[in-house]
């Protein structure tokens, strides 16, 4: 028998102490009238106000892991599925699960609930969209480890906006609401920078936009993108942004590499976990990878592209300089003469160097 | 940003004083929806609430028609200063108010036409007058009630109030804050989409004016700008047209820029006037750049214009000027650090 899948709502915003829980929380005492709500995972360390909104709402214990000599609690999701409830209150999508874990991340345990035809009501801040990454690190100077692939995003049902101006929030947080006296003080130098904050507020706001359009009629387009696949480090950087314009474009996505033998074997060890690492991630990203053989890298990207009725190329933008950074300049400008008949995008390095 | 721009003495003068101004009068801070019914009432009388609790002299000076349970509780916390008829409407009562003279007022409805007669036409100039006397000002409008949204908001809806607010208004505010529900409707998501764009543009002419005014020079590209470079010969439709539509799906800005060329020949002329009308068509910004490296040129104008990705051309220059100066395509890709470049195909001219 097959079940209803469960709806998916995130309520986003772009800082810690927006009061993305507590408004999931209102949602969930609303519910709760009609409906059986549990509350599968809820930060301990949050604010009184939040707290109170809990009151009513049973919660399902969390699960304590042993790691290297500590404790972790996490979302015991096993006894959510078997305590069966119409609606789940899950804290913090991106999460990210202690080893251990039956799933390494905390969205990969929500869409298990999801498949069980649970709801579930969830938080997420922006800046933990893949795809918005190397601007993140660009606005903040921090490299966002904790990650959720945009087309999980996709699948929610619903999104809100919860907005809040910069000014409330760093008022908040001097007032040691959000944090604690001395982390606050670091987070205002950083994260909290008053332009970096309208900076974050501003690309959650577009977002949100985005994922409202996206819900309701985009026509598919024709577009059909080819991302060049290579061990270059800022290759990974290159699958985010070409990610992001076919999401917005509404196009379709393939990831290629080219070797002489058609497989990663002539590569050195370096290179070939590299290259397997960039794949993966793509297709991390939904994207369709292959490997092509070919002795010469583009006209076996060309080709490729003319069969596959590819409409635009994305590659990396050539480093200046001597030896290895030479060879992919000659092979940018190859592959621009080529594609004579192709849109050919030259990506431009966004981790984070400044101008 | 060019220097002498920023050391222009009159623009520092009137910053100061603008700055002075501002720090006289009330914050103005403005709850908008997308429609009614998404919560700004609410949240708009808890945050009066939470300030009333940390100390603030807080008194409501309008509230909505139309309540609910959860509203009436958090107004019984507030004080109240009553509208008063005035031609058989209700109009807020801005003399008892600033004889009262609280820190913050609440007026739930900043759209409201008053009655011939009144002190001021619109609600919004009533609060203007509070700010001016220092009292700070929270306040609800939808986004059917700015004018320059109007006419595409009425085209969904079918329905167009005939209360106004200026968007200036809005984008005065020192804070502005969207209050999102889920939409039912299709309809209704486009103007939550509406909403969520305006609030966007809004943030970022408030960002612009900080880092301006604290000289900080940033590029994060948060909103797209397309600059499609043009030249007389070159097959343009396709890119402009190709740029539109990327433009339109980023909800970003569309540029267009030309490198003067001096003697053009009569075709080159008349292919570079019907370039450049195809561009007034598609609504972009059209952009004279002058400059004897026309490839220098179009990037400097790249940077200070905050460009994300420019549309160009494959290069049709063939023989002694690619000797010289090498293939501009590629040049402009080697100087184009930091902004995406798609390069389209054109028709090969022989």
């Amino acid at each position: 028998m097959s079940v209803r899948r469960g709806r998916l709502k995130v309520f986003l915003s772009y800082a810690a102490g927006a009061g993305k829980t507590y408004r999931m929380l209102e949602d969930a005492q609303e519910l709760k009238k009609r409906v059986d709500v549990v509350i599968g995972y809820f930060e301990p360390h949050a604010r009184k106000d939040t707290i109170e909104k809990t009151e009513g709402l049973e919660f399902i214990p969390r699960r304590t892991l042993e790691y290297r000599g500590s404790t972790f609690e996490e979302m015991d999701t096993a006894a959510v599925l078997s305590r069966r409830p119409a609606v789940c209150v899950v804290d913090e999508f991106a999460h990210t699960n202690v080893p251990g874990s039956e799933r390494a991340k905390r969205w990969e345990d929500v869409v298990t609930l999801l498949d069980a035809g649970i709801d579930v009501l969830t938080t997420m801040n922006l800046q933990h969209l893949e795809s918005l990454n190397d601007q993140i690190l660009q606005i903040t100077d921090i490299r966002v480890r904790e990650t959720v692939p945009d087309w999980v995003i996709k699948q929610a049902d619903e999104i809100v906006m919860v907005d809040v101006t910069p000014d409330a929030l760093i008022n908040r947080l001097k007032r040691g609401v959000v944090y604690e006296p001395e982390k606050a003080a670091k987070a205002l130098e950083n994260f909290f920078r008053e332009q970096s904050l309208a900076a974050l507020r501003e690309l959650a706001l577009r977002q949100a936009a985005h994922e409202v359009e996206v819900r309701h009629e985009i026509p598919r387009s024709n577009d059909r993108l080819l991302i060049y696949i290579t061990d270059e480090p800022a290759t990974a950087m290159l699958v985010r942004r070409a990610r992001r314009v076919a999401d917005y474009l509404r196009a379709e996505c393939f990831a290629i590499h080219v070797s002489d033998t058609g497989d990663l074997n002539s590569l050195n060890r370096a290179q070939r976990e590299a290259v397997e690492r960039h794949l993966n991630f793509a297709r991390h990203l939904q994207i369709e990878t292959r490997i092509l053989q070919g002795q010469d890298v583009p006209s076996t990207l060309v080709e490729f592209a003319r069969r596959e009725r590819i409409t635009q190329i994305f590659l990396m933008r050539p480093r200046k300089g001597q030896g290895k950074s030479f060879q992919s300049r000659n092979l940018t400008f190859d592959i621009l003469r080529l594609a004579q008949n192709l849109q050919v995008t030259v990506v431009a390095d966004r981790s984070g160097q400044r101008l | 940003m060019n220097k002498e721009h920023r050391r222009d003495p009159e623009r520092i003068l009137a910053e100061v004083e603008l700055a002075d101004q501002r720090k006289s009068s009330g914050r103005l801070k403005i709850f908008l929806g997308y429609a009614s019914g998404v919560g700004k009432s609410a949240k708009m009388l808890t945050e009066a609430r939470r300030r009333k609790r940390r100390g603030e002299d807080v008194v409501v000076g309008a509230i909505q028609p139309k309540s609910t349970p959860e509203i009436d509780s958090v107004l019984s916390s507030h004080e109240i200063i009553p509208t008063i008829k005035s031609a058989g409407k209700d109009v807020i009562d801005v003399v008892r108010i600033l004889r009262r003279r609280p820190q913050v007022v609440v007026i739930d409805g900043l759209a409201y036409d008053n009655p011939p007669g009144s002190r001021h036409a619109k609600r919004w100039q009533e609060i203007e007058e509070l700010l001016q006397s220092g009292i700070s000002v929270l306040t609800s409008v939808n986004l059917q009630y700015i004018e320059e949204m109007q006419e595409e908001v009425a085209s969904i809806t079918g329905k167009r109030p005939t209360e106004t607010v200026p968007l200036a208004f809005l984008k005065r505010a020192d804070d502005i804050e969207v209050v999102d529900a889920p939409a039912e409707e299709q309809k209704s998501s486009r103007l939550r989409e509406m909403a969520l764009l305006m609030a966007a543009e809004v943030v970022e002419s408030e960002l612009r004016t900080y880092l301006e005014a604290h000289r900080i020079v940033e590029n994060w590209g948060i909103q797209e700008r397309i600059l499609v470079g043009i030249t007389p010969r070159s097959d343009a439709r396709l890119i402009l047209e190709s740029g539109k539509r990327n433009a339109d799906r980023f909800h970003g800005d569309l540029l267009v820029a030309y490198v003067r060329q001096s003697d053009l020949s009569p075709q080159d002329q008349s292919a570079l006037d019907s370039n450049l009308g195809i561009a007034r068509e598609l609504e972009a910004t059209i952009h004279v750049l002058d400059g004897h490296d026309p490839v220098r040129s179009l990037i400097d104008f790249a940077r200070l214009a905050g460009i994300t990705q420019i549309f160009i051309g494959h290069s049709q220059r063939r023989g002694w000027w690619q000797r010289l100066r090498g293939n501009p395509v590629e040049r402009l890709i080697d100087l184009a650090e930091g902004i995406d470049v798609r390069v389209f195909p054109q028709r090969t001219i022989t």
